[in-house]
């Protein structure tokens, strides 16, 4: 599986020859270092473990600087794991950069969405509110009825309240990669991302795509 | 690493670059414009004309950047309309005249009409 860890950097737009305008999200995509791999044989698995953003190493503790000496990569501040078929292909240090994606590629973006605070029933759970009018006071945004009356005299668990919201890890699927740009390792993605501006993100081949990456 | 409002002017810039030849010129709120807007109906294509005051620009330097030109149609009805700077719809932008003003927003014209929405002329050399 392809995949790259990246830094959320904005939005802006982008003109076609047409004249037609697509939003895209920016994102600072690599370099990344393989840092680790997972084998079958040490862990029953497969996976390659990405390291990003590089640092000064008085940012690391001497655990996680240790264990990049052990790839020969540079001080890096995230890692993150990534399942591919076979992590023989892969190499420990290899760096992994924009590239790896081409224009049009269908991706999944994974990152922790902003946290939204304590929030109601109508921005965490899509409540409609009570009516705005006909004499309605202080029903405008509650939740409505949470259950029965003394039948069961309790209510559910799980039944959906305010809360808090955001702040959780969250993938969006099937998202178009408009631009790569190699040399600045910039990639830029079709609508919007989870996340902050400055945010990881991990970039994934998309994994329900019905067709071929790149075709239209 | 860089910082994050260069990268994304890295790419505005890409797409500004392609338009370098339209050569864009500096507007200004109260100018009046004619803007050469390409229109595609079905397969043909034609370029149509909008003039009018340039009553506000928004989106500062960026690819983003719009300006609303007010005119007035006929019957003395205001019509308005929003266009992307830097579109490749937009063929042509003419400066036909500056105006002083003295904001940058000039939504009072909306209220105004005939000798009060006049704007007075300043020359440019």
């Amino acid at each position: 599986m392809k995949g790259i860890l990246g830094r959320k950097l904005g939005m802006t737009q982008v003109f076609g020859d047409d004249g037609v305008v697509t939003p895209v999200t920016i994102v600072e995509a690599g370099p990344c270092y393989i840092t680790q791999k997972k084998t079958m044989e040490l862990d029953g698995y497969h996976a390659i473990q990405l390291g990003f953003f590089e640092v000064n190493d008085k940012a690391l503790g001497q655990p996680k600087r240790k264990h990049l000496a052990k790839s020969g990569s540079p001080m890096l501040r995230y890692l993150r794991e990534l399942s591919v078929g076979n992590s023989d292909d892969y190499e420990l240090g290899q760096k992994i950069e924009a590239s790896v994606f081409e224009n049009g590629d269908l991706v999944d973006v994974t990152a922790t969405s902003k946290g939204k605070g304590f929030a109601g029933g109508v921005k965490r759970h899509n409540f409609k509110g009570g009516p705005k009018t006909h004499g309605q006071s202080d029903r405008h945004r509650a939740p409505g009825s949470v259950g029965a009356g003394s039948t069961p005299g309790r209510i559910f668990k799980g039944t959906r309240m305010a809360g808090r919201m955001g702040g959780e890890r969250v993938t969006v699927q099937n998202l178009r990669i408009t631009l790569v740009d190699a040399k600045k390792n910039l990639i830029a993605i079709k609508g919007a991302v989870p996340g902050a501006k400055n945010g990881l993100l991990m970039i994934r081949e998309a994994v329900k795509t019905k067709r071929p990456s790149g075709d239209k | 690493m860089a910082h994050a409002v260069d990268l994304i002017q890295a790419v505005d810039y890409q797409s500004m670059e392609k338009l370098a030849d339209k050569n864009r010129p500096n507007v200004h709120a109260g100018d009046t414009v004619k803007v050469h807007v390409r229109i595609v109906e079905g397969k043909r294509e034609r370029i149509q004309v909008f003039q009018g005051v340039v009553i506000a620009l928004r989106g500062g330097q960026g690819i983003n950047k719009t300006f609303t030109v007010r005119r007035i149609a006929s019957h003395g009805i205001g019509v308005e309309r929003s266009f992307l700077f830097f579109s490749p719809r937009v063929e042509k932008i003419v400066v036909v005249r500056h105006a002083r003003v003295r904001r940058a927003k000039l939504y009072y014209l909306r209220e105004r009409s005939g000798k009060s929405a006049r704007l007075k002329e300043q020359r440019i050399s």
